[in-house]
């Protein structure tokens, strides 16, 4: 980011540009979050069910729909159960958020366009996504609604079983790349060879498919997609924990569900698809290309998981469990053995 | 895992059906015209009319309102009597409460009430919504060809 903002000849020190990212950060999960939910949520899911979607909101196709809907929820009265915890009711949906944002601090979109490339990329970024289960049980707890905390509890259980094939599909990757820092993550799969071939680069996705699968598999649990989306099981729940949230306190919750589904897109890119790198092109091309080439590869992974989404009906608690740890636990363990085993013999 | 093989083919299902057109009209953009024998709105032929009063009465809404006086016409052929002839003064169909059963269409023994496919005449204001004699009139220009009999069937024309 610096050597980028040197490139437009300007000298700026340290804080400014940490300010200068903040901002970008802050304007990207919004951003993403209205992006993905109108193309997949809105249209997408219409055109799998043979309708259209909204088409007039905007003139074109419907797209200020979301926009307006953000508009609509800001302008809304605040209302707060009588019996709430006024302020971890006011501070759950900001948890929830935070988590979102902070992932966000690690992923590259060029060779110098990153907040901070921690060497501990991929083990801060899941740990940090992590936050976002307490921020769900502060919500269903605050809410004084016996059915929020029902949803809150079901959510809390299934986000940490599904924690552990998440983290199981990135050690796979880990292993084959040597390093746990994102930036070192896409140089192995730019600089990498398939069977001796240079030149086209090694995305990870060819030797750790099952990594990704388990990988989207577990990340549509971790956003309580359906079909893992018992603790906001609409047709029962109302929405769950979120069910005693209106106005912009819902808006926000929408935003870090969307936002999020964002940052795993992207983290799974960066991790299996090659993020920001394509094969051959270096220096300051990378810088300009990157953020396009994340994006697109991100929007691919994200179709993938809101095609599972649109077409599955909802896995019971217990079916959801035992998937967790009775299918995708053991398959990571698997897919890492072998991957080991790989990475000494070959 | 044996249910693999139904997941992967439902994943297809939604493909499919995300690349083939979406079956939306989008109205007040596209209509769709409604078929011919469609119930949109009620007309009256009022020539036809005798103000018998039938449909007003098997109405289950009450929607219909007639009022008739009789007057006298000069006999036919010299020396009979002077004819008295029902004219209609006041017809109206409220729609507001008509339900569109067709009892009244059905049981008008003149073939004085016809059925149109029409039906874009909402109001904003329900005291519109009361049809009088001349619009009921005015919608029969809507009223479309009685369709042609089944071929065999029996015309009921009087040999």
């Amino acid at each position: 980011m610096v050597s980028a903002i040197a490139l437009l000849a300007l000298d700026v020190g340290w804080g400014t540009t940490l300010a200068l990212k903040t901002i970008i950060v802050l304007m990207v999960i919004p951003a993403g979050a209205i992006i993905l939910g109108y193309v997949f949520l809105l249209k997408m899911m219409s055109h799998m069910q043979s309708r259209l979607g909204p088409m007039d909101p905007g003139g074109f196709h419907g797209w200020f729909q979301l926009v307006g809907d953000g508009i609509k929820f800001l302008q809304k009265e605040d209302v707060m159960p009588a019996e709430s915890d006024r302020r971890v009711f006011a501070a759950a949906p900001l948890v929830v958020v935070l988590s979102t944002f902070l992932i966000f601090a690690v992923i590259p979109m060029g060779p110098d366009l990153v907040v901070k490339d921690l060497d501990v990329g991929v083990f801060y970024a899941l740990a940090v996504s992590s936050l976002s289960v307490v921020g769900v049980l502060m919500a269903g707890w605050a809410s004084a609604n016996k059915f929020a905390l029902l949803g809150a509890l079901r959510a809390a259980a299934q986000l940490i079983a599904y924690e552990l094939p998440l983290l199981l599909a990135v050690v796979g990757v880990v292993v084959q790349a040597g390093t746990m820092s994102l930036q070192g993550i896409v140089y192995a799969q730019r600089d990498g060879e398939i069977f001796g071939l240079t030149g086209l680069g090694e995305p990870f996705i060819l030797t750790q498919f099952i990594g990704f699968a388990l990988f989207l598999v577990a990340s549509q649990a971790e956003l309580t997609q359906t079909p893992f989306d018992m603790p906001v099981a609409e047709s029962e729940l109302v929405s769950g924990y979120m069910v005693e949230y209106t106005g912009f306190r819902f808006l926000f919750f929408f935003i870090g569900e969307f936002g999020t589904a964002f940052a795993f897109a992207a983290l799974a890119a960066t991790l299996f698809l090659g993020g920001w790198s394509v094969p051959g092109v270096t220096g300051d091309w990378a810088n300009i290309l990157g953020p396009f080439v994340l994006f697109a590869k991100l929007m691919f992974v994200a179709f993938l998981m809101f095609w599972v989404r649109f077409t599955y009906p909802r896995l019971r608690e217990d079916q959801l469990q035992a998937l967790a740890w009775k299918v995708l636990i053991p398959l990571g363990l698997i897919n890492i053995l072998l991957t080991g085993i790989f990475k000494v013999a070959f | 895992m044996p249910k693999l093989p139904g997941l992967i083919g439902g994943l297809g299902v939604t493909l499919k059906t995300m690349l083939r057109p979406a079956v939306t009209v989008q109205y007040p953009h596209e209509k769709e015209a409604p078929a011919p024998r469609a119930r949109g709105v009620i007309a009256l032929k009022e020539e036809n009319c005798t103000v018998c009063m039938l449909c007003a009465r098997q109405c289950p809404d009450w929607c219909i309102y007639i009022e008739g006086h009789k007057e006298q016409r000069p006999p036919r052929r010299e020396g009979g009597r002077p004819r008295s002839v029902s004219v209609l003064d006041r017809f109206d169909i409220d729609y507001a409460l008509c339900m569109y059963c067709g009892i009244c269409v059905e049981v008008c023994p003149f073939d004085a009430l016809f059925w149109s496919p029409e039906f874009e005449y909402s109001e904003s204001r329900i005291a519109e919504m009361l049809h009088d004699k001349k619009r009921l009139g005015e919608w029969m220009e809507s009223v479309p060809e009685p369709e042609p009999l089944e071929v065999g069937a029996d015309s009921g024309k009087k040999k």
